[in-house]
């Protein structure tokens, strides 16, 4: 049987269809999972994708992060189910705690729309099991506040505990540690700020995301 | 009582401000010289209903650390006073 991924939607999302498009291109089903409900039931994995959660107001995923679906996201990676935040959905997993550190405006105060090239860092993790390691992937960035940051002791741990997933090879927003990805201690749960969702398909200028994408659908 | 908050939000020490440092480069440009420590934040305002000031002091700090601010990167200061109506 497909694995079926459940993707998330706050109002203000706009990156649903394309995760969904993603994963049933790779020969998984995809739902969408309703902010408001409280229950993920029957689904292998979650992406919390991109967009405006609600409207972005206050900081970025502040307010998501008090809906009532996050509370069942946070029970279901606790229980070690795959976890992903695409761009806007690693905001929300920040703010809800389900990954450390915090996503600042980029450096230079520009919006960024870009192809970007990302080195694989680690293959013990939800998103590159089935990656190589080191390998280099050419994913878009779209986003203004992806400028990852935490303190140094934190950074320390990332870096000791091998839970720095992805880099950026030229650091295009200021990012510490040149970090385009991060897990939680479990690996289960990782969060990104590239979309790999929309470079699945040479059509789109790259299909290095579908590694990424299948290494979800793997892990589930 | 009523009491009017006021939460003056700001990044904390070390952690990097693109829109400050922004603001304080362009300064000299608009013939600003000698402006340094250019630091943006943000302000909420509201008024809350409390026993004291005392209450409305520790239930402001309770919302500041739980929603209005993020503090991996963020600092608040809090003010309290009686509702000015």
């Amino acid at each position: 049987m497909a694995t079926t991924v459940g993707v998330v939607v706050f109002p203000g999302t706009n990156c649903e269809m394309d995760a969904m498009a993603a994963v049933e291109g790779l020969g998984g089903s995809a739902r969408l999972l309703w902010h408001g409900d409280d229950e993920l039931t029957g689904v292998d994995a979650v992406i919390v994708p991109g967009g405006f959660a609600h409207g972005d107001y206050l900081r970025p995923g502040a307010i998501a992060r008090f809906s009532p679906m996050m509370r069942a996201v946070a029970r279901f990676a606790a229980g070690g189910g795959p976890v992903v935040g695409i761009c806007n959905g690693f905001q929300v997993l920040t703010e809800a705690g389900l990954l450390p550190g915090a996503l600042q405006k980029n450096r230079g105060l520009k919006f960024l729309c870009q192809p970007t090239m990302l080195r694989v860092e680690t293959i013990d993790s939800a998103l590159t099991g089935r990656a190589s390691m080191g390998a280099e992937l050419s994913v878009p960035i779209n986003h203004f506040e992806g400028n990852y940051t935490c303190d140094d002791e934190m950074l320390a741990r990332l870096r000791d505990e091998d839970r720095i997933v992805l880099r950026y090879v030229d650091n295009p927003n200021g990012s510490v540690d040149d970090i385009a990805a991060v897990c939680n201690e479990g690996r289960n749960v990782v969060g990104l700020m590239p979309h790999p969702e929309r470079a699945c398909d040479e059509l789109l200028g790259s299909a290095d995301g579908a590694v990424l994408m299948s290494s979800l659908l793997a892990a589930a | 009582m009523r009491f009017d908050v006021l939460v003056d939000v700001r990044l904390r020490g070390g952690i990097a401000d693109p829109a400050g440092a922004t603001i304080e480069r362009a300064l000299p440009a608009l013939g600003y010289d000698g402006v340094s420590g250019v630091n943006v934040g943000k302000t909420v305002r509201f008024t809350m209903e409390a026993a004291d000031k005392a209450e409305a002091a520790a239930r402001a700090g309770d919302l500041c650390s739980a929603f209005l601010t993020n503090p991996v990167i963020e600092d608040a200061e809090v003010t309290v006073r009686p509702a000015a109506d």
